[in-house]
């Protein structure tokens, strides 16, 4: 038996919810995949018993029949009697619950149902979030779209700017907003102006102009935020430079910043006006003071955390996260070889790896750094990465060589990685600083049946659910030590195209991130 | 027999706020009305059958019983043995419902029980609004929510 159950808080009175959904011929005002509905028989819609028979928008057909209708406890139940997936046995619950110092209402759909073993997680998948969390939403919208229509109460939200709306100087980037995918805004909030850092053309520093910009109140499932603290990173300059095609010009880049939320769109339940935030995410976007962008992504961040940190180091920090416990889960005891100690990534790494109780072989191209890489807790320090550090690790390891190596390096250091590593080893290989590894025979790792990574950042950050898991984790090691992010280097906005022309020409230590 | 309901939205995921109220004698940490708590007879926070004895505030005291605790449901059942209220045979339920669309929890705090005929309003009110609600504003506060 697989069960599904999803659950939703909508910004609207119960009352208003469970009419609808009491209504067992309702879904084709609101449910997305619903084309067609009829209620077989001549049957009334509330009835026991009857039948519905949907067309979906995809040309599918299927038929419920309603089992049973509690108006007083608003919950009812149904059952598939013929559908184009196979479901078998499927009963769904829909349950409505007051929020009663929010005047909405929580909802939740739950199902059971006997789906062939090899479909299951595809099939619950599909129930729970093409079926359940899109219907919830749906009818969210379509309640808030006749907001002003008698029994429909929304939920005060913080009051908003209200200059007249003006028009925008710059269009935001294609990718935060596909065209006529959003329905029409609501009328509430207005514009805001900002400043943005606007790349006018792929190029050098010198493409990079500060500009107000005009940004609209936020969208359903979008947030709006005053960012004060704007982190850099090197990804910035590829799409500057339009070596990765991330940002289309005339467009903002940026992936990570830090603020407060200014207002919220309708459907955002997780932040409100007023709290502190951070993103480290695609759409690119974050070199301005103020931004409208999807909330998914967007985490509360603590109270002991400061902004500029939060700002220098969510990126940076959530890789280290999911790199040490998804990609590989480094366990007390196993030797983990971490490249270029002294850097962003490489010094959390090193830190983190060494809290969890790992031995750390720690590698980085001179003294200075070697004592960087020292402090950061490594319990060996190599420079170089060439014979001496294979032969290191042997030593250190008794000749067993090392569990796991995390490698941004890239073509200089794959070979020596590759022979470091023990039996049954793991190279996470997670960027090229010294340049693309090219093309490898993969026959040679049976050798030692080594595993190859090559994780993504954008991967293990998907939707809401895994980045709030990394972000969590990360302020927890923060919060108990394990990793601290250093007090980073503050430029203002308009010095951004000397920033740029700095971390290209390697003249920066430690992270730097820009004011607005 | 009266009924008071409140329910809310705690912008966490339901695993960490149950951690915060699960322990029977943790009132002191997470509201704001409660002064000192302990477990009578030493026993462990979440034995049930175990009384919570503590201090309001204002001086009162109440000794509350745990009747049932679920790890599973994320809820809590307690009577009250003694308070200054006034109340007969009250029997509360807390319980946590994780929200999936947003990671955050739905909590639910219902109380019933007997009193004089007349001040069931009053007692809705101060049980509603002084005890459960103060206390999910409080939950919620420090989470960062509103």
């Amino acid at each position: 038996m697989t069960r599904v159950r999803e659950s939703a808080i909508l910004d609207v009175p119960i009352d208003e919810v469970w009419r609808w959904v009491r209504d067992f011929n309702s879904h084709v005002h609101w449910h997305p995949a619903i084309a067609r509905s009829e209620i077989e028989a001549g049957m009334p819609p509330d009835a026991v018993g009857a039948v519905r028979a949907f067309t979906l928008q995809d040309g599918g057909f299927l038929r419920e029949q309603l089992l049973t209708l509690d108006d007083d406890a608003r919950e009812l139940s149904y059952c598939l009697l013929e559908a184009p997936i196979p479901l078998d046995d499927y009963v769904a619950t829909i349950r409505l619950l007051p929020v009663t110092d929010a005047d909405a209402t929580f909802w939740q759909w739950e199902s059971e149902f006997n789906p062939p073993p090899d479909r299951a997680r595809e099939l619950a998948s599909l129930v729970a979030d093409d079926i359940y969390r899109a219907g919830m939403r749906g009818l969210e919208r379509h309640l808030q779209s006749r907001a002003g229509a008698p029994g429909v109460h929304r939920v005060a939200r913080p009051a908003e700017d209200t200059r007249p709306e003006r028009p925008a100087p710059v269009e935001r980037p294609r990718d935060v907003e596909p065209a006529g995918l959003h329905p029409p805004r609501a009328a509430s909030g207005s514009h805001l102006t900002g400043q943005a850092v606007v790349m006018a053309r792929h190029g050098g520093p010198e493409v990079l102009r500060l500009e107000e910009v005009d940004v609209p109140p936020p969208g359903p499932g979008e947030v709006r935020l005053r960012q004060s603290h704007v982190g850099v990173n090197f990804i910035d300059v590829y799409c500057r430079t339009g070596y990765f095609d991330l940002v289309t010009p005339p467009g903002v880049p940026g992936m990570e910043a830090a603020g407060v939320v200014e207002s919220v769109g309708p459907g955002v339940t997780h932040l409100a006006a007023g709290d502190r935030v951070a993103y480290a995410c695609p759409p690119t976007g974050a070199y301005a003071s103020v931004r409208t962008m999807g909330a998914d992504l967007v985490v509360r961040i603590p109270d002991w955390l400061g902004t500029p940190q939060a700002a220098a180091g969510l990126m940076k920090g959530v890789t280290a996260g999911f790199l040490l416990h998804d990609v590989h889960r480094v366990q007390r005891d196993d030797c983990v070889v971490v490249h270029a100690a002294a850097g962003g990534v490489g010094s959390l790494l090193t830190q983190w790896a060494s809290a969890l109780g790992a031995n750390v072989i720690a590698t980085v191209s001179d003294e200075r750094k070697a004592r960087v890489a020292e402090a950061n807790g490594a319990h060996t320090v190599v420079i170089g990465r060439g014979q001496d550090f294979v032969d290191t690790v042997r030593q250190r390891t008794g000749g067993r060589g090392a569990d796991v190596v995390y490698d941004a390096i890239g073509r200089d250091s794959f070979d020596a990685s590759f022979a470091a590593l023990a039996l049954r080893g793991h190279l996470v290989s997670f960027g090229q600083a010294s340049g693309d590894i090219g093309a490898r025979e993969i026959g040679p790792m049976s050798s030692k049946s080594l595993t190859l990574s090559r994780p993504n950042y954008g991967h293990y950050i998907l939707d809401r659910e895994m980045m709030t898991m990394q972000a969590e984790r990360l302020f927890d090691a923060l919060d108990r030590g394990f990793v601290t992010i250093p007090e980073p280097r503050l430029e203002p906005l308009d010095a951004v195209a000397q920033v740029h022309a700095d971390l290209e020409a390697g003249r920066t230590i430690g992270a730097i991130v820009l004011e607005t | 027999m009266t009924r008071v309901y409140v329910s809310s939205v705690i912008p966490a995921p339901a695993a960490t706020v149950w951690r915060r109220v699960r322990d029977f004698n943790a009132l002191p940490q997470w509201t704001s009305f409660v002064a000192e708590s302990r477990i009578e007879q030493n026993l462990p926070s979440d034995k049930v059958g175990c009384i919570r004895n503590f201090t309001l505030n204002d001086g009162g005291r109440i000794r509350e019983q745990l009747l049932a605790l679920s790890d599973y449901d994320m809820s809590c059942t307690y009577a009250i043995l003694e308070s200054p209220m006034g109340v007969e045979n009250y029997v509360a339920k807390l319980t946590l419902t994780p929200v999936t669309d947003g990671n955050v929890t739905f909590a639910q705090w219902q109380a019933d029980f007997d009193c004089a005929p007349g001040r069931e309003q009053a007692l809705t009110e101060q049980i509603g609004g002084g005890v459960f609600q103060a206390a999910f504003a409080a939950l919620k506060a420090s989470f960062g929510g509103r």
